[in-house]
Order: structure tokens, then C-alpha cells, then sequence
């Protein structure tokens, strides 16, 4: 067998990593077509998508861009409700829910990447631990920010508040979409799974290309040593913020998916608890891994619906936990990856004899 | 699909050799007037005035912790200077950034190798190509024309560069998983790859053998020669600097103490005492 090149074998990794996708969305509608998938794996099916979405964008982040980011929901929930707020009022003007749809996610990606930047800004100037609670920080006041804001729309437009619903001073006929702690609770549903695919896609498409560029490349230098990358002429703050906000504008449209998918929605949805959540799926699959993120995401998320099942009812999250532990464990430990990589060359070895002999 | 690992064409050998004259008619390259810095209460360099010529390789050595690696420090703008100007192909630096420095045409090697130990061999080589061949971030998201144009010219460039220390079969090997002399000689590419008009080497020699050294040398001269840049190096290896340095500044407690050609610098007594000792005491260092 020939060596690969290393810019092909990082194709084949891709086209690999697409192959994936598409082949789990395949046999997904075709089981679905013929009745084969329970009602609460349907139900998970779009929050698979954008959690999955957010492993991604998130793993641009802190796998490539080498920061360790801990209020990733915070752009989450910026996408959600801006995207919900679009939906609601548009419903008149765009009676075609797909389009509303992607348009409500076009606006959450951008009111999301807004907010990486007015984030970012401050946060990119320090570095590693003070990076991390900083950036929790933030995500702590977005959901805060979001859980005492009420919105409205009427005929003069949207109204805005921060006190209560009377402060709206909607006109007749006017009503409110967000409100304050209570969240969203009118919301039309209009998230699909093709929807969550497509922008799986993507993200996938967005984050692999950026990472084999140019930018990718000076983000990836900047993590391995910030001195040598300066010492090159690659500016800092740049690069830092341009993975930063990509990153938010992902989950920003991940969040607006998220949120079409449910009719009632609050802020504390997306806490610390969401944004560890996503981490996890990271690092489970591994920094800088993309195919790693989403099967983690899909894994982590089914799981434990698939305890639910099992009748383990109070245990279940202890279940869960010790997963997630044996995962980390096995997939970290010297020993079992030696083991893991001796198997793979059998099996590799045993398909190539079986190919020589032809 | 051949066309991945078609070999690349080779750097131009020069037609005739610089003669390293320190032409004074022409502006020098680098130009450092009063250069000092202070940490805390401590004067880590003070009074550093040096000229470099275009197509000049000037060597700095002194004993350790004399301030040879400060110097190039303050150069690269890692340490803003307390006192002093740096002028840079006449231009003042005062203000730049690391990043804006290099840009400006200073780039440089580390004493203790810094590289991108993940990446590629070509990877880090292209990164030192950031700022010559460009194009804009969407044009790589979007996969644009463009993109494919700039990253074959890149790929290529990358490649020739490579070429200068027969490195181009390593391209697609992990940077941090090549032996320490091909770390360096990498390093030295990376450097090149952005085009400067003064190399700074800090100990390109360090953990070489004598062979390797030679190498190197032979190396640091046809640098100069193919692309017409003043190179300034640190070294601890004599051999080195007194064969192929047209100017040597030694330093000594952040001062300088003597400037001149080798033959000055060995027969200097103020030298011998502070760095080079005696011939009885056993020859000079290393």
C-alpha cells in the first residue's frame, strides 16, 4: 500500500468525516420511512443536530484555536431567541416556514457572531485559566441579559423592555414573544432533521475549509507557539477573534435550530450546565478531532434517553456519569490505546492479505 | 495525482558571489542608536549602537547572560526598548508590534527551537508565508478560485524554500517529530519564507556536530548570497563566527565591549579576558 501524501490523507479524513454524516442522515430517513425509529429518538433528532453544530463550532475554539471557552451557550442562546423573535414577527411576511427557518438562523448566526465579537474583544486578551472563567463570565450575563428581557411586536414594530410584559406598552392587537423569565411560550415549531443536516453540513464545510487555510493555519500556529507565530509576521488578536466569532456565528444558527424546535423555551435553558455539556462532547471526541465532536454529540445525547429506556430510571445519570468516565478513560489511557491501535492494524493487516492474495 | 510530489525546482544558485564589502555609500540595513533596556532596576543592555551593511553577516557573542538574546528581543519588538531607536532600512520601529516588525522585514530564529510542533513541515513553512502569499479568510471557507491558486503557488514556494536545505522529502513529516538539527534548519526556512531583509539566528549552531556545523555554514553564506539579506547571528561555536561573520560585536553585561573583524575581535585583550580567555587556559571557548 502506498503512503499517502499528508494533504490527501487529510481529503480522505474529510470526505470520511462527510461520508459519515451522510450516511447517518440516509439511514435515518429510511428507517423513518419505514416506522423503525421510537418517538423519543424522533424527538432528539434536531437537538442531535445542534448539539452536534455546537461540538463543532466549539471545537474550532478550543481544539484549533487553542482557548478554552466555557460560555459557548451563551451564543447558543443569543441565536435561539433572536431566531425565535424573527420567526414570530416575520410569520405574517413569510408565510413558507423553511424559509423562515433558514431565515431566522441567518439572523441568530449574526446576532450570535455579533456578540462573539463584543465578547471576544475583551476576553482574547488573556490567556488560558483567566481566559476560561472570563469567558464563563459572559456566558453567565447573556443568559441573564436574556432572562429580564421581554420583547413584543405590534404594528409600529418590536418593543422592548426590561422591566415586565406592561412596559411593552403593546397596542391593540400587539403581543409579546419573549417574556423575561418565563421565556418563549408561543413559539411555532419549525425545525426538521434535513434542516439540522444542512446545517451540520454546514458547519462541517465551514470549520474543515477555514482549518486548511490560510486563516486555519495561522489560528493552529498561534495555539502551538503565540511567540513564533508573532515572530512570522501573524497578528494576535486577529486570528484569535476571526476563530472566536466563526465559532459563535456557528452556534448562533445551531441555537436558532434548537430553539424552532420547541414551543416553549426559557433562558435558563442555556447555562454553565449546557455550555460544560458541549465541552464534554469536545473533549470526548477530541481537540482538534471534527468526526470525533460529532460522534460524541450524537452518542452523549442519545444516551441517555437510551437509559431511559433500559428502566433505569433513578440511576440513569449515574449511568450516565460512568460512561462517561469509562469512555475517558479508555480512550486516554496509554495502555488501551496501544491495545485500540494494535486491533485497528490487525484488522488492517488481515484486509490487506486477504486484497494480496486476490 | 502525480503532480503532488513532482519534484520542485531548485533555489537559483547565484551567478557570482557578494563581495561582503561594508559599502557605507548604501543605507544600512539595520541601525541601532542608544538601543537599551531596563527591568525593574536592572540595565539588561544599555548603549547598543551597531550598523549592519545589506548583504552583511555580522556575529554578536559574549559570555551567557551578557544580553545577545535581549538584543534580538528588542529587534523583534518582544520587549518594547527603554532608551534608544532601531532604524530599519532607514525607517524608525518605534511602536510596532512583533508581528508588525517582521512584516517590516526583520524575521528570526530561537535559541530554544520554537516551532509548530503539531503541523506539517510545509505547514509551518507556509505560515512563515502568511503575509506574502495572501487571500482573504472566505475565499479558503468558500474554497474561491483564488484559493486554489494561492495555496499551489504556496505549496510550491514552500517547497523551494525546503529545497535550500535539501529538505523538501521531509514536507510532509511532523515538524516536531524531526531530528533537532532538521528543527533548526527548518526554523531557518520558516524565517525565510517571510521575506526579510535582516536574519536574526540565535545559536544556529547549538547542539550541532562539527560536520553539521560546516554544513551550516556553507549554508548561511549562500543565504546571503541567494537572497541578498544581511544576516545577523548569535554563536557560541568560534569556529563559526570567525569563519564566516564580516563584522563581530561582542557583548558584555549589556555593553558592547569591542566591534571589528575576526582578526581585531581575537587579538582584542579587553575579548580574551571576558569571553575568548587566554590561549594557556585552554584556548577559547567550546
Amino acid at each position: 500500500m502506498k503512503q499517502l501524501s499528508p494533504s490527501r490523507k487529510k481529503l480522505v479524513n474529510n470526505a470520511v468525516t462527510y461520508g459519515i454524516v451522510i450516511a447517518a442522515y440516509l439511514i435515518i430517513q429510511v428507517l423513518n420511512a419505514g416506522g423503525m425509529v421510537s418517538p423519543s429518538i424522533q424527538g432528539q433528532l434536531v437537538p442531535i443536530c445542534a448539539y452536534i453544530t455546537m461540538a463543532i463550532s466549539l471545537n474550532l475554539v478550543v481544539g484549533f484555536s487553542g482557548e478554552l471557552s466555557l460560555g459557548h451557550a451563551g451564543f447558543m442562546s443569543v441565536g435561539a431567541f433572536s431566531g425565535v423573535v424573527v420567526s414570530l414577527s416575520l410569520q405574517e411576511a413569510i408565510p413558507s416556514g423553511p424559509v423562515r427557518l433558514a431565515v431566522a438562523m441567518v439572523v441568530g448566526a449574526v446576532l450570535a457572531g455579533l456578540a462573539g465579537f463584543i465578547v471576544g474583544v475583551p476576553v482574547l486578551r488573556l490567556q488560558g485559566d483567566y481566559l476560561a472563567i472570563v469567558t464563563l463570565a459572559f456566558g453567565e450575563i447573556i443568559k441573564n441579559i436574556i432572562n429580564i428581557l421581554y420583547v413584543g411586536i405590534d404594528e409600529t414594530g418590536l418593543r422592548f423592555s426590561i422591566t415586565n410584559e406592561a412596559a411593552l406598552g403593546l397596542a391593540a392587537g400587539g403581543r409579546a414573544i419573549l417574556k423575561g423569565p418565563m421565556g418563549v411560550t408561543t413559539n411555532v415549531k419549525l425545525s426538521s432533521f434535513t434542516a439540522g443536516f444542512i446545517l451540520v453540513l454546514i458547519a462541517l464545510t465551514v470549520v474543515l475549509n477555514l482549518v486548511n487555510s490560510r486563516a486555519g493555519r495561522a489560528v493552529m500556529a498561534l495555539r502551538d507557539n503565540r511567540i513564533a507565530a508573532e515572530s512570522v509576521g501573524i497578528q494576535v488578536t486577529k486570528y484569535k477573534l476571526m476563530a472566536f466569532v466563526t465559532s459563535a456565528v456557528l452556534a448562533g444558527a445551531a441555537g436558532a435550530l434548537y430553539a424552532m424546535n420547541y414551543s416553549s423555551l426559557a433562558a435558563k435553558k442555556f447555562d454553565f450546565n449546557t455550555s460544560i455539556l458541549v465541552l464534554v462532547f469536545v473533549v470526548l471526541g477530541g481537540l482538534g478531532n471534527i468526526r470525533g465532536s460529532i460522534v460524541a454529540a450524537a452518542f452523549l445525547t442519545v444516551l441517555p434517553e437510551f437509559l431511559r429506556k433500559l428502566n433505569l430510571d433513578q440511576y440513569r445519570m449515574l449511568v450516565y456519569a460512568i460512561v462517561l468516565i469509562l469512555v475517558m478513560l479508555a480512550t486516554n489511557n496509554e495502555t488501551s490505546r496501544i491495545f485500540f491501535a494494535s486491533l485497528r492494524s490487525k484488522f488492517l493487516g488481515l484486509f490487506k492479505r486477504k486484497g494480496g492474495a486476490r | 495525482m502525480a503532480k503532488q510530489f513532482e519534484k520542485p525546482k531548485m533555489v537559483p544558485v547565484p551567478s557570482h558571489s557578494i563581495v561582503p564589502e561594508r559599502d557605507l555609500g548604501k543605507l544600512p540595513v539595520l541601525e541601532c542608536q542608544h538601543l537599551g533596556i531596563d527591568f525593574g532596576g536592572l540595565t539588561a543592555v544599555n548603549e547598543f549602537n551597531i550598523t549592519v551593511g545589506p548583504s552583511e553577516i555580522a556575529g554578536l557573542i559574549g559570555p551567557n547572560g551578557a544580553g545577545k538574546t535581549t538584543v534580538f528581543n528588542l529587534l523583534t519588538k518582544v520587549y518594547q526598548p527603554t532608551r534608544g531607536t532601531i532604524l530599519l532600512n532607514g525607517k524608525d520601529t518605534h511602536g510596532m508590534s512583533t508581528a508588525q516588525v517582521n512584516q517590516a522585514g526583520i524575521a528570526r530564529t530561537f535559541q530554544n527551537i520554537r516551532l509548530f510542533n503539531n503541523l506539517s513541515v510545509e505547514d509551518n513553512v507556509k505560515i512563515g508565508l502568511h503575509n506574502q502569499i495572501r487571500y482573504p479568510m472566505w475565499d479558503g471557507i468558500l474554497r474561491l478560485p483564488k484559493y486554489w491558486k494561492q495555496e499551489k503557488l504556496a505549496h510550491e514556494s514552500a517547497l523551494e524554500l525546503l529545497s535550500i536545505f535539501g529538505m523538501q522529502d521531509l514536507a510532509g513529516h511532523q515538524a516536531g517529530s524531526l531530528p533537532y538539527g532538521a528543527q533548526r534548519r527548518l526554523e531557518i526556512v520558516r524565517a525565510l519564507a517571510t521575506n526579510p531583509s535582516l536574519l536574526l539566528l540565535d545559536e544556529p549552531a547549538a547542539g550541532m556536530n562539527p560536520s553539521e556545523t560546516a554544513e551550516l555554514m556553507e549554508n548561511i553564506v549562500k543565504i546571503r548570497d541567494t537572497f541578498h539579506i544581511a544576516i545577523m547571528l548569535i554563536e557560541h561555536d568560534m569556529s563559526l563566527v570567525m569563519g564566516i561573520c564580516e563584522g563581530i560585536c561582542v557583548l558584555n553585561f549589556g555593553q558592547i565591549i569591542a566591534k571589528g573583524t575576526a582578526e581585531e575581535i581575537q587579538a582584542n585583550p579587553k575579548v580574551i579576558e571576558a569571553y575568548l580567555g587566554s590561549q594557556k587556559k585552554g584556548g577559547a571557548k567550546k
